[in-house]
């Protein structure tokens, strides 16, 4: 059990939003592993759990509603669920730091760039104000950005340098992980390619763990070792990228690959997985995805599906599949 | 002329100066801005060097000459004591400012962490605080101050005590209003992933966002506090007679208004003009403090 190159294991986790409608089951029952310096896609269907579950490591579900209801969380180690607020304080950013979605949003307007990467070094570094600025001119030139627009605003830059502001703050502290929450959604298509390759080229030169969210399956494939492909609040196939590529075994991850465009292949419609994501109130019994499961078996409905290692690092949830590769 | 060889070094001096200077810098720019925080100045330097300027005494009765119209000795004239009108605008001055800032600095602090602190944590702490702002604000204001000052005794402190207090649920629910709006944004977020504390966030990142919609307030609460302080000292609960205060002019010099109407009109015209200033500069520095306006 005691795996020194474990940096994160989440286990059991399952995080509940309680509205006055219901209950949302937005995590439920997640398990996963990163080792140091892996990075890990986190790929799944608006909805899936992700973000939730990005929050729910740094200590961030708004609460209320938002709960988390029982599970570990270790890093280092060290279980987060069980610290307390103001040791939470010290390790976000400088231990966990996040890229938020939407560079337009996640930049205070009216503060300059090398206040708000000064203010992160601040805050966990015993330097001057003078010494933070600096420090913060390093990293903007660090990121591509001329030290001379440090003292702009954000409103000054475009939207690709503001997600170049954005990782400048969350690299400033040196964090041993780095979660980012679809750092390129926001971005065009050119702007998106610069931004992966920094963070490519950052995370190596800062050898940070990263958990990359996305449902962009070309992103995962482009910069992540490990992927894990989340369905309904749980982690349904989990493994190293070139196995889980070259061979995904659990319906629902094979269902999202065939809902790729092959650049070379020239179809009309691309199939999709029929129906739609269960209601996250009212998840089927089971396991989530036997409604829409083309392979679904009587037992589906019943049980809900262990996590099982069919290749050697390859773990998915399916019982179906896993017979017919087990005993095949 | 080269136009790149005027903005060049212009450009880089801009990038040098402080974040105050900046705001001054850019409030500079607005004509009507630089016009309130000329007679702002003004009236602070009548109020502060009042001895010096004040041609007559303030509160000297002279009884030959009761009720003069504008002339060379007396400039705005005397009322119903013979006391110089302008004499007693420059001191009143004195007791009009004080009663306007104080008051809204303490109506503003009360309210502004108030508010502040209900928007940030909303909840049960937000619903108790905001019951015990409605229920102040079913109250009208003068009539507040009126108990408050009743309370505490007619002084020129309970005077700004009461007039403050009553003002405080205005603030507290303007603040409250901005900090929910902004309260939900990203940046809010990100800044508790970067590990601030809630202080941290309310001082650094929510407050100097909602400024605007305070400054507006701000303005216009100076002049309503200096317009209810005059009130409370119409009816003998503000700053006693004889020491002068322009809302008591004004009301002193009511029940002249017919024959003499340049009694009331002198004090009236020297709170018009106060807040007039003041709303303009207002104005200005919202603009100023607005990153997004810059140049």
């Amino acid at each position: 059990m005691a795996d020194n190159n474990l940096m994160l294991d989440i286990r059991d986790l399952t995080i509940h939003y309680e509205t006055d409608s219901g209950v949302v089951h937005a995590v439920e029952g997640l398990n996963l592993q990163l080792g140091r310096g892996e990075s890990l896609g986190f790929v799944g269907e608006t909805g899936a759990g992700k973000t939730t579950t990005a929050l729910g490591i740094m200590r961030l579900i708004p609460n209320p509603p938002g709960k988390i209801k029982s599970g570990q969380i270790l890093f280092d180690g060290e279980d987060l669920l069980k610290k307390s607020e103001a040791e939470m304080r010290r390790i976000r950013g400088a231990k966990i730091a996040m890229i938020f979605q939407d560079p337009m949003t996640s930049l205070n307007p009216v503060m300059t760039v090398d206040k708000q990467i000064a203010e992160m070094i601040r805050l966990h570094r015993n330097v001057s104000e003078h010494e933070a600025l600096k420090q913060a001119g390093d990293m903007l030139e660090l990121v591509g950005i001329r030290r001379e627009r440090m003292h702009d605003y954000p409103h000054q830059f475009s939207g690709g340098m503001k997600q170049r502001v954005v990782i400048a703050i969350a690299l400033a502290c040196d964090p041993e992980l780095l979660i980012a929450d679809e750092p390129t959604t926001a971005l065009d298509v050119t702007i998106q390619a610069q931004v992966l390759e920094l963070m490519k080229k950052l995370k190596q030169q800062f050898s940070a763990s990263m958990i990359l969210i996305t449902h962009d399956l070309g992103i995962v494939a482009d910069i992540c070792d490990k992927v894990a492909i989340m369905y309904a609040g749980r982690v349904v196939e989990y493994g190293d990228k070139r196995s889980l590529y070259a061979n995904p075994l659990h319906p629902y991850t094979i269902g999202l690959f065939r809902s790729v465009p092959d650049i070379d292949e020239d179809v009309d419609e691309l199939p999709v997985i029929p129906g739609l994501m269960p209601d996250p109130m009212d998840l089927p019994t089971g396991c989530a995805f036997h409604p829409r499961c083309s392979m679904a078996e009587e037992c589906c409905s019943r049980e809900r599906p262990e996590m099982k290692e069919l290749e050697p690092g390859h773990f998915v949830a399916c019982p179906v599949r896993a017979r017919m590769l087990g005993q095949a | 002329m080269n136009d790149t060889e005027k903005i060049v070094p212009e450009l880089t001096k801009r990038k040098r100066r402080g974040p105050f200077m900046e705001v001054l810098y850019r409030l500079a720019k607005s004509p009507l801005a630089m016009f309130g925080l000329a007679i702002i100045a003004l009236l602070v330097f009548c109020a502060i060097f009042a001895e010096v300027i004040a041609p007559y005494s303030p509160i000297k009765q002279d009884l030959m000459h009761m009720f003069e119209t504008p002339s060379a000795e007396h400039w705005l004239g005397t009322d119903e004591f013979g006391r110089d009108i302008l004499s007693r605008l420059i001191y009143g001055a004195r007791v009009s400012l004080q009663v306007g800032f104080i008051a809204v600095g303490i109506a503003l602090v009360t309210g502004g962490m108030l508010g502040a602190v209900s928007g940030y944590y909303s909840g049960w702490l937000d619903n108790s605080i905001m019951r015990v702002m409605d229920v102040l604000l079913s109250i009208p204001q003068t009539l507040l101050a009126i108990a408050i000052v009743a309370a505490l005794g007619p002084s020129l402190m309970n005077l700004m005590i009461a007039v403050g207090i009553s003002a405080v649920p205005t603030y507290a629910r303007i603040v409250r209003g901005s900090v929910l709006s902004i309260r939900s944004m990203e940046f809010i977020e990100a800044a508790r992933a970067v590990g601030s504390s809630d202080l941290r966030i309310i001082l650094k990142h929510i407050l100097p966002n909602s400024m605007a919609p305070i400054i507006v307030q701000s303005t216009l609460g100076v002049a309503s506090a200096i317009l209810n302080a005059a009130g409370l000292s119409f009816i003998g609960l503000g700053i006693q007679p004889p020491n002068p205060e322009w809302g008591a002019m004004l009301s002193g010099g009511r029940q002249y208004i017919r024959d003499y109407p340049h009694m009331t009109l002198y004090p009236g015209l020297a709170i018009m003009l106060t807040i007039l200033a003041l709303n303009f500069l207002g104005d200005g520095l919202r603009d100023a403090l607005d990153p997004k306006l810059k140049r």
